[in-house]
């Protein structure tokens, strides 16, 4: 009878111990989606607060338009005469031929690569020299094959998207685990089958996450690509404000190219969540 | 022996490795095993245990020697040898019956017809999923799985092929005690029941004896045939085997000259 009892003993006396020593263990999930949301929207409402405040100030103010400028702007530029829409809807299509051409082209290169080592040794040399060009080193030889018009656009943003592309997704197909393959193979699987039905859905999440870089890559390489003489699209309409100084139209395009970015990388990502659940 | 089904003959083996520490897997390695036999590999780490198995399997290429199923040279996996690797090797963007049902896409009749239609597929997915104990989780992905769970499935899409030959490398090495005593039993009535030869790797001594109608013992690496010990005692066996006194004298014989090895390697 007597050993329980000494060992509840032992336990209480333990007790403040065992608090001390016990911590929380860091949580490592996204924690709960409100307070996500909530910290997401006071964050953006608090760098408005910020951007508000600094525009305040007048010397800052001539280099920098106020929030409430820059809503100005965008109900000038979309009323009935402005030219907002027509911005958007040029440069959307441009970011969406570039980036899905190259996206078109970089999974079969990719997957060559990935699949024949002699292919890989072909191509390998070529995408590390682009790689290390920006895009808009290239826009001069662009402008003298194709001219003006919309061809050098689509040019320099399906390079930049695809060697994006390729990268990632030949990392992925490289990846891919090779037991998994032998498995296939023993069950009797033609290299044929093997392609569809171990290489593209193990390398899957590669190529979202290759799509999402490489529509990264597409909206950063826009404002380059509409260097190359144009009128309309968003980079066009920044750098004819900065000539007239109007800071307000260079904010709204800025803005507005970010929102686009996030919506475009919002879709892919629920396609992503959609198609590989098993992850 | 005129029924043997494979044969290996004076099997070499090195892996090339680039900066020419090559490793010697296998030397000078021949056995046969004869239908409807079970013969377990054992031996100490590293040995060559897996190598040997995957060249019968047709996935590794060997540098010397020959290795036949039926007389005829292997050259390449097939349907006709299941294979059960160390790693699972589950497709993690297939559900559980999914994995088992893609087993059973390749295969075909006689006259190259597809051997399964899709309603047939799931029934024997349904009843080896029964039998692995893994009912109500036909819908899961693998990443939702134990690891003894995930094993439990590829034996099961191994068992739905229903190779003439079953290569297993430590199958139940990660299971639970209990687990892995029910799956031993299962698949010496599998075994039994479906005619089966069996090539069956394991580290445990217990269960080679208590399975296999010979057990193979390798010696340390380069692996080579050390001693072939013939268990004769009678089928159907179960756990109570294990108290038997022959039982015991086969798994006392086999651990001293497995052990003996392992001491010879660490000195
Ligand atoms: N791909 C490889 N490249 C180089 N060496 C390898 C390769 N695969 C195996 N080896 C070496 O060959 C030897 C035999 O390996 P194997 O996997 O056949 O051993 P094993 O008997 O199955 O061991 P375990 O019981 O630990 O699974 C080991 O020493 C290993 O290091
Ligand atoms: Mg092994």
């Amino acid at each position: 009878m007597a050993a329980p009892h000494q060992r509840l003993e032992f336990l209480t006396e333990d007790q403040p111990q065992r608090k001390k020593v016990r911590r929380r263990l860091k949580d490592f999930s996204d924690g709960s989606k409100k307070v996500r949301l909530a910290l997401n929207i006071g964050s953006i409402l608090l760098g408005f607060l910020l951007w508000y405040l600094i525009t305040l100030i007048p010397s800052i103010n001539t280099f920098l338009a106020s929030p409430k400028q820059v809503f100005a702007a965008l109900l000038s530029e979309s009323a009935a005469n402005g030219r907002y829409f027509k911005d958007i809807w040029i440069s959307l299509q441009r970011i969406l031929i570039g980036f899905g051409l190259a996206f078109i082209a970089s999974i079969p290169v990719a997957f060559l690569m990935g699949w024949y080592p002699r292919v890989r040794s072909i191509v390998e040399p070529w995408i590390q020299f682009f790689r290390t060009i920006p895009p808009i080193a290239l826009i001069p030889l662009v402008i003298l094959a194709m001219g003006l018009g919309e061809p050098p656009k689509y040019t320099i943003i399906f390079v930049a998207a695809f060697l994006v592309m390729v990268v990632t997704i030949y990392q992925g197909v490289k990846e891919v685990d090779k037991t998994l393959i032998k498995a296939a193979y023993t069950f009797g699987a033609s290299d044929r089958d093997i392609f569809w039905d171990i290489m593209i859905p193990a390398s899957f999440p590669f190529i979202l996450v290759g799509a999402r870089l490489g529509m990264a890559a597409s909206l950063t390489t826009l404002i380059a690509a509409e260097l190359t003489g144009t009128t309309f699209g968003l980079g066009a309409r920044i750098q004819g404000a900065q000539q007239f100084m109007d800071t307000s139209i260079v904010l709204l395009g800025i803005i507005t190219i970010g929102i686009i970015g996030f919506m475009l990388d919002k879709i892919l990502l629920l396609i992503e969540k959609r198609l590989t659940r098993w992850k | 022996m005129t029924d043997s089904i494979i044969k290996i003959e004076n099997v070499f083996k090195e892996y090339k490795v680039p900066d020419g520490k090559n490793v010697k897997a296998l030397n000078d390695v021949s056995l046969e095993v004869s239908k409807n036999e079970f013969v377990c590999l054992v031996g100490p780490s590293g040995c060559g245990k897996t190598t040997l198995l995957n060249i019968v399997a047709g996935l590794e290429p060997f540098d010397s020697g020959k290795v036949t199923m039926h007389g005829e040279g292997i050259i390449g996996p097939g349907p006709e040898r299941g294979v059960i690797f160390q790693q699972y090797a589950l497709f993690p963007w297939m559900t559980v019956r999914k994995n088992i049902e893609y087993g059973m896409k390749f295969l075909r009749n006689a006259n190259g017809s597809i051997r399964f239609d899709e309603k047939k597929k799931r029934e024997i997915a349904e009843y080896y999923i029964k039998m692995v104990n893994l009912s109500g989780f036909e819908d899961s992905y693998p990443k939702a799985l134990s690891g003894g769970m995930k094993q439990r499935v590829a034996i099961a899409r191994a068992y739905a092929q229903s190779p003439e030959v079953l290569l297993m490398d430590e199958p139940f090495g990660a299971l639970d005690a209990q687990t892995r005593a029910q799956l031993q039993e299962d698949l010496l009535h599998t075994w039994q029941e479906e005619k089966k030869t069996v090539l069956f790797i394991t580290h445990d001594v217990d269960e080679a004896v208590l399975l296999a109608t010979r057990v193979v013992i390798l010696s340390a690496r380069p692996g080579r045939i050390k001693e072939i010990v013939d268990i004769d005692l009678p089928y159907p066996r179960n756990q109570a085997t294990k108290m038997d006194a022959e039982f015991i004298k086969y798994r006392n014989y086999i651990w001293d000259t497995v052990y003996k090895m392992f001491l010879e390697v660490r000195k």
